[in-house]
């Protein structure tokens, strides 16, 4: 009995750390070799360097294009998550709560939308932002994100707006809400861990993205941080020491983020709400 | 402020939920819409407070047309069966919600809601959020919700159903005595005809989206207008046998078991009429161990006690009848006993239409 429980312990933990190493192992990989100095880069063994050095970590800090880079990235993420949100915290509110005919048919027709690969939509988006003007511009990679976020907010925020008891909606018309009013004091509030993980997500995404931010961007005046590391400018050779440094700094933001707010994300709420 | 309806229509698609050629509720009144599930008194109250919008006819409130109006514009509370407070505010936050929309300056809203409370008993739970209150504590906060803000009309959507029966009573005592000292008009929504005879002033019977009775909880229960509204209210409901009519020496008689029973306020049977269906509330069935004037021999087939009261089963020539008697009075399972009924407590019904026939 004793014998059974400990193995059921023993595989649970190997199972974990198969699952842990075969998601951690590519990020490890990368810290190494930022530690490593540059001359060791290609040996292998050893795993881990003699002496590692802080250089390349000083190297790409030191450079004016990797905090051009951080700013662009941030700008865009955020203003994809402004965007998602006020144009997702509407509609969402609109299908959950409103009783439209063709509910469905809106919300079917935006999941195919965010469907097509996004290697699909990047060339029709090239040229309709050169048309525009717009190519090369923060802006561009904004509405390029914009594609794929503002389905996905109002599909997430539409699930988590219709979990909300609709007598709470009605009770909040006849005390005196308009239909706005009761987006401000009842729904956001009650949505609020949702709306939440979908700012996070949206956020990752946008601070992620590399196809259609390496597309749509063509100086350092624009590019993100995914596009700046892969593009690193090496004279003779390619500096993986110094991109392996500014890929984990780049995702230093989305960890302390997540560390951040995933207390937060938790949803019962509602309980209390109506009976029960 | 009267409340008129006027010829109110509501369609889902094709389907009539609510047609009311004409109804007026009273400045005032406890004014209830009871009826089964699907009848369309939630969808009537609805209509009342902007939450649906009416597919045709008029709503009036005093002099004012309701119809364009939205639910925050009218003026109406609304108390609903899952009470609906609002999870994120405390007890204090939610009676204030109310009174803060409507602009109310700080010290406004502190004393009306530390008022409101004290009529409900509800000061020591301010603080709480709705997730810590017992059931019977969110009824009341949602009641409270609703009177802080001195409404013209209270809506009451089945707001005891979710309470457990000795909190269902008291409350409906609450209610009544809340409606005395307000003066303000209540309308009620249930499925229990109990709660609707014990509450209203004024009750109206709904079946198939239309008022089939509308009335005092006397006039429904002593004349109800058709088969419907009678076998509704009463428990145990109304015993329907349907008999055959004979016309002698110009009076009307019902046969019923061998013997023959006066049929009083009809007199003149319509022509070509056959049958009808005789209703006896249980209770005016007369039990008896002796023969007495107009009675039939019947055998007691089941006996429930109920608290004060026995609810009796009783076969008489094949027909089953459900009558009521003191539980002392000593009755057993295979009795045979003697069941008399006066004439004058028989409700008459057409037999094809269910429509009352007499008496008047």
């Amino acid at each position: 009995m004793q014998n059974a429980l400990i193995l059921r312990r023993l595989l649970l933990f190997a199972a974990l750390g198969l699952i842990l190493s075969f998601v951690l192992a590519p990020f490890a990989w990368q810290v190494i070799t930022a530690l490593k100095p540059t001359a060791q880069l290609a040996e292998l063994p050893p795993l881990l360097p003699a002496h590692p050095t802080w250089q390349n970590f000083g190297t790409v800090l030191g450079a004016p294009g990797f905090w051009r880079a951080c700013l662009n990235s941030a700008i865009v993420a955020s203003l994809t998550v402004f965007l998602a949100f006020a144009l997702g915290v509407p509609a969402a509110y609109a299908l959950a709560k409103l009783r439209l005919r063709g509910a469905q048919l809106v919300l079917t027709t935006l999941l195919c939308f965010s469907m097509f690969p996004a290697i699909a939509n990047v060339a029709p988006l090239y040229l309709l932002f050169i048309r525009l003007g717009i190519r090369d511009s923060a802006l561009a990679v904004v509405i390029a994100h914009s594609v794929f976020a503002i389905p996905f907010a109002i599909w997430t925020l539409t699930s988590f707006f219709k979990e909300i008891p609709d007598d709470l909606y009605r009770a909040a018309r006849v005390d005196g809400c308009s239909h706005l009013g009761v987006l401000r004091h009842v729904v956001l509030p009650l949505a609020s861990p949702g709306l939440l993980s979908v700012a996070l997500l949206v956020f990752i995404f946008s601070w992620n993205e590399f196809l259609y931010a390496l597309t749509l961007t063509a100086s350092e005046r624009s590019r993100t941080l995914p596009v700046a590391i892969a593009l690193f400018p090496g004279l003779h050779e390619i500096p993986w020491g110094e991109i392996a440094a500014a890929s984990v700094l780049a995702t230093v933001p989305t960890i302390l983020l997540m560390l951040v707010f995933q207390r937060r994300i938790v949803s019962g709420l509602t309980t209390g709400a109506v009976k029960g | 402020m009267d409340l008129r309806l006027e010829k109110l229509t509501k369609r889902f698609g094709d389907q009539l939920a609510v047609e009311i050629p004409s109804l007026t509720i009273d400045d005032g009144e406890f004014f209830t819409f009871v009826g089964p599930s699907g009848c369309g008194k939630s969808t009537t109250l609805n209509l009342i407070a902007g939450l649906e919008q009416p597919s045709a006819g008029a709503l009036w409130l005093g002099d004012r047309l309701l119809n364009d109006l939205p639910p925050q514009k009218r003026d109406v509370a609304f108390v609903f069966q899952s009470y609906a407070l609002y999870p994120h505010r405390t007890v204090f936050q939610n009676l204030a919600f109310p009174l803060e929309l409507a602009g109310l300056p700080r010290e406004t809203i502190g004393r009306r809601v530390q008022e409101t409370a004290s009529l409900l008993g509800l000061t020591s739970l301010l603080d709480k959020r709705p997730r810590q209150l017992s059931g019977g504590e969110r009824q009341r906060v949602a009641v409270g919700r609703a009177i802080v803000r001195q409404p013209r009309l209270f809506l009451f959507d089945e707001p005891l159903s979710n309470l457990d029966a000795p909190l269902r009573v008291q409350m409906r005592k609450e209610l009544k005595r809340l409606h005395r000292q307000l003066g303000t008009t209540f309308i009620y929504v249930t499925h229990d005809q109990e709660e609707a005879l014990s509450l209203s002033d004024r009750i109206a019977v709904m079946q198939g989206g239309t008022i089939q009775q509308c009335g005092t909880p006397g006039e429904i229960y002593d004349k109800p207008i058709n088969r419907f509204v009678a076998s509704f209210f009463g428990a145990p409901p109304m015993n329907l046998l349907e008999c055959e009519v004979q016309i002698v020496e110009d009076a009307a008689w019902a046969s019923l078991a061998g013997r023959r029973l006066r049929l009083q306020g009809l007199n003149v049977p319509p022509a070509g009429m056959h049958s009808v269906i005789l209703g006896v509330r249980p209770e005016h069935l007369r039990l008896s161990r002796d023969r007495l004037a107009e009675s039939w021999r019947a055998r007691i087939t089941m006996i429930e006690l109920h608290g004060g009261q026995s609810h009796l089963e009783l076969e008489l020539d094949g027909i089953s009848l459900a009558a009521v008697a003191d539980p002392e009075s000593g009755y057993h399972p295979r009795d045979e006993i003697w069941v008399g009924v006066s004439s004058d407590q028989v409700h008459i019904l057409d037999s094809q239409t269910g429509v009352r026939l007499g008496p008047a």
